[in-house]
């Protein structure tokens, strides 16, 4: 059974969202699911391959071109391929995952190998003479002072990708971007905007909730960054 | 206080650049530049040196209206720059900065002839004034298709050179053009600029904060103080003779009083006849020879090449008398004086030679003798006294 | 799927693979060449006079926006004004929804280009006594160049592939193939169109990856002839010059400022 707002403007959303809290709810759960895990997966794979590119001269290129060229895959073409790539059905929620982790690999990897790259030679060097092992001098030195531009990345990653899920609501997956299928087959004759706006308002709420999130975590992560900008 | 004004050069070419009462405030309240009045004769090298936050880039800056004064006005000959529109005035002005600026996506040819195209003037012409300017400063004409990000730091400034001379403007202002290359380009990099400035004649307006550049530079220098404030203008002679107050005493320096030894001449200076030996000469002869210890030893045309010590407990240990003298048993510690050194030259071989005895030598390197440290300063003492009467005799 | 893309049929017939090829190419280059002409001299114009940086704040905040409800939200608004004929109505709304899709790159890569232009030559420029359209023209374009390249490229890489989405309303394009295949279970015809999007984006980049190589200065870009830096001696700029870079991984390093671009579609 489908109960529908009166009101078919835009503020009907909120009339829309209390008669399908439940459903609406279930899919923003799904979105944030689909948007986050991705992340986080894409980054712990990014980061050993990034290192790779910068530590190893002759894997930079290789490593580079091969993310750049995934990263020309329109996700649609992705999400639709992945099922016969690793056999699950066509509107299983882990392709979207899948395809949604190979972008953010795609993207972190160049940005992981430059952001090491970026930390001054002579602060690299001074770790160096003062003892550090090549895996603390990563560690203790490197990384950290990669953070800022790797953090940039992740939070590009990060609202890119719930855009991203939204497409894969127009081949069926379940998440918000069925708002907007919803939306586009009620709209037959008249305009009716409720579950459209309702899915861009949440939308980009739960895209500022993730870059809010990831920009927190940069900020405590690098507090010799809070000493300067503070001042 | 003298204040001798600097005459323009034979032959120059370049304009008169007059600061009259010239300030520059900041909305916050700064000062950075405060009433300079300040004239850079035609054709002559005005060097602006000074601490960090005198003004002094500021100054240089408001001669293009890269900066614009807030009071008062600054005249090339009797052009007010406020009434010339500014392209039209920074196209006439030559402008080398630190690090050259260079257009990083233009070839060494095309920096050169920016301004000329922007004047509009004959693209060939111009082409071929750059070649030639670029050999001026000592750049191959091979050079022309590079990139700067080609050329090392030195031979970027030699193009930034270049580049400010192609269309030929009677004034340049130079802002610390070789203070971001290493002391032994920067050196070279200086000598030419004085050369090529004998044959241009430009008038010259630059910044350093290096009082030693500003000296070996000047033809006059203006010594600024923190708050734009004009603290002396001097040739450079006269600035480290005669400091105007603590200030420019403290920025000149402790040993000034060396170096301005080093705008003395040392006029013919008694010279003693030195006993020497030849280069591969028995050991023997030079125990003979010694005097204090150590022998000077020439080559076969009478040039000196170090100083041999003969005494008996000498280390190296020495040779019996039938060996040659080497060359690697001689030291060459001490520097030479050529007959027509500064006092500060021959000061300085004197003091610098392991013997205490300066060597001082012809134009073409032959011995001359050898003068002492007390000798010179004798000379020293001399030259002063001369100078106070005519000093005295100039003011009655 | 190989099947598919071998017979003849398929790319010659009305509405085949050749028309929709076309169709999806019409899209795309008209959203970027409004979007080049709308985002570059802005950009110019914000890196030079460095005011205005808050629209690129704006423009990089819009990509919070979800492109699928914002071609639909423009539809439904649209669709009811437009009586006329053919494939406006569905077009309409596509090429804005791309249009926007393309300007933050650019408008980002723009004026980043400019501010990295180092100060010191910007300063010389207009010591020299160029105007202000001249240091820009003469200047801060070219040296800028890469970073707007690098900007063009992924915007056009997000058009492509969003131009894939506008099928959806029913509009032509590649993106049929994918969205007609998947409703008729035709896996094969399916497979095909995402293959061929994919081919098409790689195929633009590489123009324009080449377009970028014969339009950037090689002082900017450092491709310099191997071994003809070796005399300069004392100081930096032989050292760290690049090789022959790769194509669509061949851009500017990247930095907190100037983020990478993101997928959209």
């Amino acid at each position: 059974m489908r109960l529908l707002a009166v009101d078919s403007s835009p503020f009907g959303m909120f009339d829309y969202f209390r008669q399908h809290q439940d459903e609406v709810l279930n899919w923003l759960g799904y979105h944030a699911w689909l948007s986050a895990v991705p992340v986080v997966v894409g980054l712990l794979v990014a980061l050993p391959l990034g290192w790779l590119a910068h530590r190893y001269r002759w894997a930079y290129p290789p490593l580079v071109t091969a993310a750049g060229l995934l990263y020309t895959i329109p996700s649609i073409a992705l999400f639709v391929s992945i099922p016969s790539i690793i056999g699950t059905q066509i509107l299983d929620p882990i392709n979207v995952a899948v395809a949604l982790t190979v972008y953010t690999v795609a993207l972190l990897v160049r940005v992981v190998a430059d952001g090491l790259g970026a930390v001054s030679a002579d602060v690299a060097q001074a770790a160096t003479a003062m003892g550090l092992t090549r895996r603390q001098r990563l560690l203790k030195v490197e990384l950290p002072l990669a953070v800022p531009v790797i953090a940039a990345g992740v939070r590009v990653a990060v609202v890119a990708n719930v855009s991203l899920v939204a497409v894969a609501g127009t081949i069926g997956v379940p998440n918000l971007g069925q708002l907007f299928t919803t939306g586009f087959q009620l709209s037959v004759g008249s305009p009716y905007y409720p579950p459209i706006t309702l899915g861009i308002v949440l939308c980009v709420l739960l895209a500022l909730a993730f870059d809010l999130f990831v920009v927190g975590a940069t900020w405590l992560a690098t507090p010799w960054r809070r000493a300067v900008s503070g001042s | 206080m003298v204040s001798a004004p600097v005459s323009g050069r034979k032959g120059g070419r370049g304009l008169v650049i007059r600061f009259e009462s010239v300030s520059k405030k900041y909305p916050d309240g700064t000062v950075a530049v405060d009433r300079l009045d300040l004239v850079a004769p035609s054709g002559a090298i005005t060097v602006l040196v000074g601490p960090s936050g005198c003004g002094k880039t500021t100054s240089l800056r408001m001669i293009n209206r890269m900066i614009e004064p807030t009071d008062g006005r600054i005249w090339l000959d009797d052009r007010d720059t406020a009434t010339v529109p500014t392209h039209q005035l920074r196209r006439g002005i030559g402008y080398v900065i630190q690090h050259a600026g260079l257009f990083p996506h233009r070839t060494v040819l095309d920096n050169i002839t920016t301004v000329p195209e922007l004047l509009g003037h004959d693209r060939k012409r111009a082409r071929r004034r750059a070649l030639e300017l670029m050999e001026r400063v000592g750049l191959p004409p091979h050079f022309a298709k590079r990139y700067p990000a080609q050329l090392s730091g030195g031979q970027q400034q030699r193009v930034g050179v270049a580049r400010a001379l192609a269309a030929d403007p009677p004034v340049m202002l130079m802002d610390e053009p070789f203070s971001a290359v290493d002391p032994v380009v920067r050196a070279q990099l200086q000598n030419e600029f004085l050369n090529l400035q004998g044959e241009l004649g430009k008038t010259i307006v630059f910044v350093t904060h290096d009082i030693d550049e500003a000296i070996k530079l000047g033809d006059q220098v203006a010594v600024l103080q923190v708050g734009g404030r004009l603290a002396q203008l001097a040739p450079p002679a006269e600035l480290l003779s005669e400091p105007a107050d603590t200030f420019v005493a403290g920025f000149v320096g402790r040993d000034r009083g060396y170096r301005a030894l080093g705008f003395a001449g040392a006029g013919r200076l008694p010279v003693r006849q030195e006993q020497v030996i030849a280069l591969g000469a028995a050991s023997g002869e030079a125990r003979d020879a010694a005097e204090g210890g150590w022998v000077l030893v020439t080559d076969a045309a009478q040039r000196p090449q170090g100083w041999l010590r003969a005494e008996a407990d000498a280390d190296p240990p020495p040779s019996t008398p039938a060996e040659p003298v080497t060359e690697a048993q001689l030291n060459l510690g001490g520097t030479l004086a050529s007959e027509n050194a500064t006092l500060r030259e021959a000061l300085d071989a004197a003091l610098s030679s392991p013997s205490g005895r300066g060597v001082i030598v012809d134009d073409s390197g032959r011995l001359l003798g050898t003068v002492t440290a007390s000798e010179v300063l004798a000379r020293i003492e001399q030259q002063r006294a001369a100078g106070e009467r005519s000093t005295q005799g100039g003011e009655s | 799927m190989i099947q598919w893309l071998n017979d003849p049929g398929n790319w010659t017939a009305p509405g085949g693979i050749l028309d929709q090829l076309r169709a999806h190419l019409q899209y795309s280059i008209i959203a970027l060449v409004i979007a080049v002409a709308l985002a570059l001299p802005v950009g110019l114009l914000i890196g030079h006079t460095g005011r205005g940086r808050w629209l690129v704040t704006v423009a990089n905040a819009m990509r919070a926006l979800p492109v699928v409800g914002l071609l639909i939200l423009l539809y439904v608004m649209l669709a009811p004004h437009i009586h006329g004929k053919g494939d406006t109505v569905y077009l309409l709304p596509t090429e804005i929804v791309l249009v926007l899709l393309a300007i933050p790159p650019i408008l980002a890569g723009t004026v980043s280009g400019v501010e990295n232009v180092a100060p010191d030559v910007r300063d010389a420029a207009a010591a020299m006594g160029m105007r202000g359209s001249q240091v820009v023209r003469r200047v801060e374009l070219p040296n800028a160049l890469p970073l707007v390249f690098s900007g063009l490229r992924s915007a056009t890489l997000q058009v492509i592939a969003t131009a894939t989405v506008a099928a959806y309303l029913g509009l032509g394009g590649l993106g049929r193939f994918v969205y007609d295949g998947q409703a008729s279970q035709n896996y094969a015809e399916r497979n095909a169109g995402a293959v061929l999007v994919a081919l098409l984006a790689v195929a633009a980049d590489l123009v324009l990856a080449l377009a970028q190589r014969y339009t950037v200065s090689r002082g900017v870009s450092g491709r310099f002839p191997r071994g003809r830096t070796s005399e300069a001696a004392d100081g930096p700029g032989g050292g760290d010059l690049r090789g022959e870079g790769g194509g669509a991984a061949d851009g500017p390093p990247v930095t907190a400022e100037t983020p990478p671009s993101p997928h959209t579609a």
